[in-house]
C-alpha cells in the first residue's frame, strides 16, 4: 500500500484531478460549481486553509477517478483566480493548467434580478456569460460584479 | 431562425440596412403587402397601446393579419402555463410572435423555445429593441447618426428606453450627456459598458448646463414611487421639466423626442416648437415595425 508522504495532509491519488491554489474558504463553492454534490459517487478530499508560501492560506480539492476537462475547471475561476490543475495518472501529474475566465454558466449561480424570467417556474436553467466585469445573466443582462459566492444556487 | 430580442444583438451594419429598409418603406411605399398569407400572434401580457397598435398597423399594411392576446387574464398563464409551453403551442398557429411580457428575459426564453421568429416588443424593465430602431430612425430623419451631441434626461436608472439608446449610439460617433437627479444616474455597469465601447459620457444634474450644445434631448418619464415621498418627486419633476422658456438658446436645428407616454415631463406648449418630434417618432413606430417583420420572415 502507497504511503502518505510527510508533511501531505491528505493520500495522494492514483488517478483523477488535484485543484491547488483555491482562494482559501472557497473548496466547498469550487466542488458545488463543478456539480460535485453529496449526491454523486466521486470520491474527495478537501483541504482548507492549508499553509501556502505564495497564498498565505489555500483550499486544495482532490477528486479521485475523475479526469475535468479545462471548460469544467474554468468555470471556477472567478471564485478561484489562482487554482492550477493537475491531472494525475497513475499517481504522476501528467497534465497541469491554470484557469482562465471564460465560457457560460448554466443552473449555477442565481440572477439576482428577481423580474428575471430565469427566477420563475419556467423550464430554464439560469445562465450567466462570464466576461472580464463580471457575470452577465443572458436573460435580463444583470451584470453580478461582487459576492458572486452568494448568488452560487 | 432570425429573432429580434435585444439590440444589444444588432451590429451597426445590422441597424443601419434595418433603418434603410424601414425608410424605403417610409417614402416610397415599397414591400406593400409583402406578407399577405402570414399571420402573426401578438402576445401582450402587459398594457400596451402604442406598441400593440403599431405592430398591428405594421402587419396590417403588409398585408398580414394577427390574432392577439391582450392580458395574462386572457391567456393559459392564469391557468400555470409556462412561457415557454404558450410559445411551443402558439408556434404551430402563425409565421411569427411579437412578445410584450412584464418579465425580463421573457423573449430571450421564448426564442430558445419557439420554432417561429419571435420578435421583442419590451419584457418588464429590460430590453425594448423595436422602441430603440425608431428612436435611431427619428433621429437620422433630422441629421446624421455622427458626430452629435445627445442628452439623454430623466430616470437614467431604470428607463429600459434610455439604456437601449444609449447602447446602440454607442455604435456610432456620439457624445452621451446624461441628465438625471441624484439616484437615478445610468447604472454603473452600463456606463462601465458604454465607456468601454469608446463612447464619452458626461454626466449633469441641471440640463441648463448642456442644453445649448445639444443635437438631440431624449426626454424619459420620471416615476413617483422611485421618489421616498410626493413632494420629492414633484421637486425634481419641476426642475427637469422642458418648457419653452428652458429651451431658449438652444440649437435651432434641436429634436427633443420621448418615448411616451409623457406624464409632464414636457410642457404642452412645446409641442407646438419645431424641436418638438415626439409624436412623429410615435408615428415612426409603424415603418420601423413594418421593417423589422419583414426582416424576421425573410422577405
Amino acid at each position: 500500500m502507497k504511503q502518505t508522504p510527510p508533511g501531505l495532509l491528505v493520500s495522494p491519488i492514483r488517478d483523477g484531478t488535484v485543484i491547488d491554489h483555491i482562494t482559501a474558504g472557497e473548496a466547498l463553492n469550487v466542488l458545488r460549481i463543478l456539480g460535485i454534490t453529496g449526491t454523486t459517487e466521486e470520491c474527495l478530499s478537501i483541504a482548507t486553509n492549508v499553509a501556502s508560501k505564495h497564498m498565505g492560506k489555500k483550499d486544495i480539492v482532490k477528486i479521485e477517478k475523475r479526469e475535468l476537462v479545462k471548460e469544467e475547471v474554468n468555470r471556477i475561476a472567478l471564485i478561484a483566480p489562482r487554482a492550477t490543475i493537475n491531472i494525475i495518472r497513475n499517481y504522476l501529474v501528467t497534465e497541469k493548467k491554470g484557469v482562465e475566465i471564460s465560457g457560460i454558466l448554466r443552473g449555477v449561480v442565481r440572477c439576482p434580478n428577481p423580474g428575471c424570467i430565469s427566477n420563475t417556474s419556467e423550464p430554464i436553467e439560469s445562465s450567466f456569460e462570464v466576461t472580464a466585469a463580471g457575470l452577465h445573466c443572458l436573460y435580463c443582462d444583470t451584470v453580478i460584479t461582487k459576492d458572486i459566492t452568494s448568488h452560487i444556487i | 431562425m432570425y429573432h429580434i430580442i435585444s439590440i444589444k444583438d444588432f451590429e451597426r451594419e445590422d441597424i443601419d440596412n434595418l433603418l434603410a429598409r424601414a425608410e424605403e418603406i417610409d417614402t416610397q411605399g415599397v414591400y406593400e403587402r409583402s406578407l399577405e398569407g402570414k399571420l402573426v400572434a401578438l402576445l401582450f401580457f402587459e398594457p400596451s397601446t402604442r406598441t400593440r397598435m403599431s405592430f398591428a398597423s405594421a402587419l396590417a399594411r403588409l398585408g398580414g393579419a394577427s390574432i392577439c392576446v391582450d392580458s395574462v387574464e386572457g391567456s393559459s398563464i392564469i391557468k400555470g402555463e409556462t412561457l415557454a409551453d404558450t410559445v411551443r403551442v402558439v408556434s404551430g398557429y402563425v409565421d411569427a410572435i411579437v412578445l410584450r411580457h412584464p418579465r425580463e428575459g421573457a423573449a430571450r426564453l421564448a426564442s430558445e423555445f419557439a420554432t417561429v421568429p419571435v420578435i421583442n416588443a419590451g419584457d418588464g424593465a429590460g430590453q425594448h429593441p423595436s422602441q430603440t430602431l425608431l428612436d435611431l430612425y427619428t433621429i437620422r430623419q433630422s441629421m446624421p447618426l455622427d458626430a452629435i451631441d445627445v442628452g439623454l434626461l430623466g430616470d437614467l436608472r431604470y428607463g429600459r428606453t434610455a439604456h437601449s439608446l444609449a447602447y446602440a449610439l454607442s455604435h456610432y460617433d456620439v457624445t452621451l450627456h446624461t441628465i438625471a437627479p441624484s439616484g437615478l444616474e445610468l447604472p454603473e455597469h452600463l456606463l462601465g459598458e458604454l465607456k468601454e465601447r469608446g463612447m464619452e459620457v458626461i454626466a449633469y444634474e441641471d440640463v441648463s448646463d448642456i442644453l445649448p450644445s445639444l443635437d438631440v434631448l431624449y426626454v424619459t418619464r420620471m416615476q413617483r414611487e422611485r421618489f421616498p415621498d410626493s413632494a420629492s418627486f414633484l421637486n425634481v419633476a419641476q426642475s427637469y421639466r422642458i418648457t419653452p422658456e428652458i429651451l431658449t438658446g438652444v440649437k435651432n436645428s434641436l429634436i427633443i423626442l420621448h418615448p411616451l407616454p409623457r406624464a409632464g415631463e414636457i410642457d404642452p406648449r412645446v409641442d407646438d416648437l419645431p424641436y418638438a418630434r415626439y409624436f412623429e417618432q410615435a408615428k415612426n413606430g409603424v415603418p420601423v415595425r413594418m421593417a423589422m417583420l419583414q426582416e424576421v420572415m425573410g422577405q
